[in-house]
């Protein structure tokens, strides 16, 4: 069996889930700078899906791209640690301000630069937007298969992979062809902790921005140890349109944000089943309805 | 994200001591192994961020996984199919996850796939996990066994046993029988070693073998055939794998219900020699056992703490006669007598912990090179040292789990007495600590030549020289009462050069000088960080009041008190 390329997709996102009173500015916006940045936690479980694969097929190699400012390479570091081949960080001034629209289009042309791939896994949505939408658009810019709402990778050859999806109304099973792209849900299995020797080995990786140029003791550093590098590429790195980037790439405008309460709940339909009550209280817990 | 670790500033606080320098440049062979390793550290700063990570790690697998589960585990507990356990599946989720963070294995050599950390960020570990859960800790905590391979087997077997440990597999010890529990020198169980095969095997039966289906076990058997004291056990490694040994039940117990306590059958069970044959008990139990003794002070330690949150939580939210229950004389007084207590046994747990590490660091460089004289005799102070305050560690830390479960379930009111409250489980949990891996009874049968020889006093005698901040210099005059106090129990004791009579006064002496000591390490943590003197001065008046109260009892007692107390048997 032929070893995978796997690209994971990741987002480092503001922790929405523990919001204190602070966490949004006056003018509507999110105040990130009183929230912690972490790994978005669906692209957690995405990573995970990863990490599963490469163990079964030794050889394979997961490889993170993030597309962020200079700090989003602590995300990369925390794959790194949790088992990940290789980060790669995607900066430059040219991508603020994106939409989803502008992030996949990055990605996609990013993606493309990398010497092949396999399968690309990410996670539903990222919690700081919660639009699901980039994992599709960069499948569709790619010009390949995707499966979304994915809860387990049940099989995998080197033509097709079988995935059960978790939908509102229940569990489907599908095929699909490689290469491919597969967004994850929060209902798959947690993400693997850091490995203590991965961490210890990771922890003085940085990207190009990260370090001083000055730096002459970590320039030999990652002369000895070129692990210790993580990949960084800007805008001039990818092959691409400019205007289809940033702000001005993105067709998205903000008009106006409102704090609103939910008046009309979404619904969901389940039976009187143990399993879906079961189901029904997990997920009152991650969504800190309840607990 | 709920961190076991960095929610918890004490233990960042005693991983930071002064003496942590040398330990590591020891265990680190003064950092050689950084190009040699990919994971090792380059300096001590480094090394120390290592720790930190580490525990970390371990915080938020505890606070996440273990904790959670906790309950569940208890409830369910491992089971008993053909032969052979199955954890609940909350233990094998919480294996799973310090097993993929690499968490086995953390103080064994680098060159078998450890993490080659000293004893004291490994104690921290077990610290923390089990105030997460003390019935789980004890499956994940067996990994210590494994020091044992690597300080006496052949270097045959530590290649093969210590990767197997640093890739996950358990551990047990089989030391107990129906017939030799605190007297081990009774052990039956028999190894003889087969001309034909030429291997020894195993025949008999082992109880109370906590993990006892684990992979790999070290056992105490009768190699000598004849004998009938301690002098005819050796030590054997029996590697699940080869078969031989079926569980034949597990215990069910009051308390660390996840942890499987197993009666073991060994029927031609093939095993290999561990060591040198005859010194089983006399010298590999022993050290096994101050091992084990040492984890069961950071198990004693970990459940304090716990059993300090939930008291701590309950007393602010519970609120009766229109306050929170906490505003009550009668409750804050528990809740800071908890607090003291805790913050005593911990810091004698890290105190014994480096004692340990520096000896038997020195021990393992003395393998690879001469020691200097220096070296020599810096190795046979901390091992005097460790002989002495490990039994302490263990005796009082278990003895104050014990009380801190009680004072904090009594918090609790009625809903302590339910189950719907975790206390009700730490409760159960922490009964164990004062009975297994020697009663405290015995650690007092250990203790007791510290005060007869004069260790402790002598320890003592330098904690007082030590230079203090001067506005704590009173509490250094309430120790050194309390010392002259301690001193004259002990004369009277020694003088009287009878051995029933020492050892009827054994607790009582014993409980002084780890009182003093205690006290002496609170003052020196007070001296590091302010933020001590509240816990230092609960402490002492605790302290003060029992060593007087001891002192007292010493005082006007007589021999002739043995024929008033002796029950007739």
């Amino acid at each position: 069996m032929k070893p995978f390329k796997i690209i994971a997709l990741a987002k480092q996102v503001p922790d929405t889930r523990n919001v204190g009173k602070d966490a949004m500015k006056e003018d509507g916006t999110v105040n990130r700078s009183v929230l912690p940045a972490i790994f978005n936690p669906e692209d957690l479980h995405a990573l995970e899906q990863a990490l599963l694969i490469r163990d079964k097929f030794p050889g394979s190699t997961v490889t993170i791209l993030t597309m962020g400012p200079v700090r989003a390479s602590e995300i990369l570091r925390e794959g790194l640690f949790r088992g990940a081949d290789e980060g790669i960080l995607l900066t430059d001034r040219a991508f603020a301000g994106s939409d989803t629209l502008a992030t996949s289009y990055a990605l996609a042309c990013a993606i493309r630069k990398i010497n092949g791939f396999d399968i690309i896994i990410c996670g539903r949505q990222a919690i700081d937007g919660d639009t699901a939408q980039v994992g599709p658009q960069v499948a569709e810019k790619l010009n390949i298969s995707q499966i979304t709402y994915a809860e387990e990778i049940l099989a995998i050859d080197k033509k097709t992979i079988r995935v059960k999806r978790r939908l509102e109304r229940g569990i489907e099973t599908v095929e699909g062809p490689l290469p491919i792209l597969i967004t994850v849900t929060g209902t798959a299995p947690r993400c693997r902790p850091r490995n203590s020797r991965q961490m210890m080995k990771f922890k003085h990786s940085k990207s190009a921005s990260e370090r001083s140029e000055k730096d002459e003791e970590y320039l030999n550093l990652i002369n000895d140890r070129p692990y210790l590098n993580i990949t960084e590429w800007n805008v001039n790195d990818i092959e691409c349109d400019r205007s289809l980037l940033g702000l001005g790439g993105s067709p998205t405008k903000v008009k106006k944000v409102d704090s609103i309460s939910f008046q009309t709940k979404e619904t969901k339909t389940m039976n009187d089943k143990d399993e879906d009550i079961n189901s029904l209280m997990k997920e009152l817990i991650v969504n800190h309805t309840i607990g | 994200m709920i961190n076991f670790f960095t929610d918890n500033p004490d233990l960042a606080f005693h991983l930071s001591h002064p003496l942590m320098k040398r330990i590591v440049a020891l265990r680190e062979r003064n950092y050689s192994q950084y190009d040699l390793f990919d994971y090792a550290p380059a300096d001590f700063d480094d090394a120390m961020d290592n720790y930190s990570r580490v525990l970390e790690t371990i915080g938020e697998i505890c606070g996440e996984i273990i904790a959670p589960n906790a309950e569940e585990v208890d409830h369910d507990g491992p089971v008993l199919t053909n032969g052979r356990v199955a954890y609940a599946k909350g233990s094998t989720e919480n294996l799973d996850a310090l097993l993929k963070a690499g968490l086995m294995g953390i103080t064994l050599p680098r060159k078998y796939g450890g993490l080659n950390f000293p004893i004291v960020p490994y104690i921290m570990a077990a610290d923390i996990v089990s105030r997460a859960d003390a019935g789980f800790v004890n499956i994940w905590g067996l990994q210590d066994c494994a020091e044992t391979i690597n300080e006496f087997a052949f270097e045959e077997q530590r290649a093969i046993y210590l990767p197997r440990v640093c890739s996950g597999e358990t551990m047990a010890m089989a030391l107990t029988e129906p017939d030799a529990g605190s007297d081990l020198q009774a052990v039956m169980l028999l190894a003889h070693f087969d001309e034909q095969k030429k291997i020894w095997l195993l025949n008999g039966v082992k109880r109370f073998i906590t993990n006892g289906d684990g992979d790999i076990a070290l056992v105490l058997a009768r190699s000598e055939p004849g004998s009938t004291d301690g002098r005819g056990l050796s030590m054997f490694i029996y590697d699940k794998k080869k078969g031989g040994v079926t569980v034949r039940r597990i215990e069910n117990k009051m308390g660390i219900k996840g942890s499987p306590t197993c009666e073991l059958v060994f029927k031609d069970a093939p095993a290999e020699l561990c060591g040198q044959r005859r010194l089983g008990l006399i010298k590999y139990v022993m050290s096994l056992m101050n091992g084990a003794r040492l984890g069961i002070a950071a198990q004693s330690v970990g459940i304090s703490e716990a059993a300090y949150r939930e008291g701590l939580s309950y007393a602010r939210e519970r609120v009766q006669f229109g306050k929170a229950i906490i505003k009550f004389p009668a409750v804050y007084e528990m809740l800071s007598v908890i607090k003291a207590k805790l913050d005593a046994s911990r810091s004698l747990l890290y105190e014994t912990a480096r004692y340990v590490d520096i000896y038997k660091i020195l021990g393992f460089i003395g393998e690879e090179r001469q020691l200097t004289q220096e070296e020599k005799e810096e190795m046979r102070r901390y091992q005097k040292l460790a002989d002495i305050f490990t039994p302490l560690a263990k005796g009082i830390s278990s003895e104050f789990a014990n009380q801190n479960a009680y004072d904090s379930l009594q918090i609790h009111g009625g809903s302590g007495f339910m189950k719907d409250y975790a206390i009700e489980r730490i409760y159960r949990d922490a009964r164990i600590t004062s009975i297994y891996e020697g009663t405290t009874q015995l650690q007092v049968v250990a203790a007791i030549r510290g005060v007869t020889t004069g260790g402790y006093i002598a320890r003592i005698k330098e904690f007082e020289q030590a230079a203090i901040k001067p506005e704590t210099e009173s509490y250094r005059r309430i120790l050194i009462e309390m010392t002259g106090e301690f001193e004259i129990s002990a004369k009277k004791i020694v003088d009287a050069n009878n051995n029933e009579f020492t050892d009827f006064h054994a607790r009582r002496l014993v409980e002084m000088a780890a009182y003093i000591i205690m006290g002496y390490l609170l003052l020196f943590d007070t001296q590091r960080d302010h933020k001590y003197w509240k816990t230092l001065e609960v402490f002492l008046k605790l302290a003060r009041a029992t060593v007087s109260a001891h002192n007292t009892t010493i005082k006007y007692s007589t021999q002739n008190d043995m024929g008033k107390f002796k029950v007739e048997g």
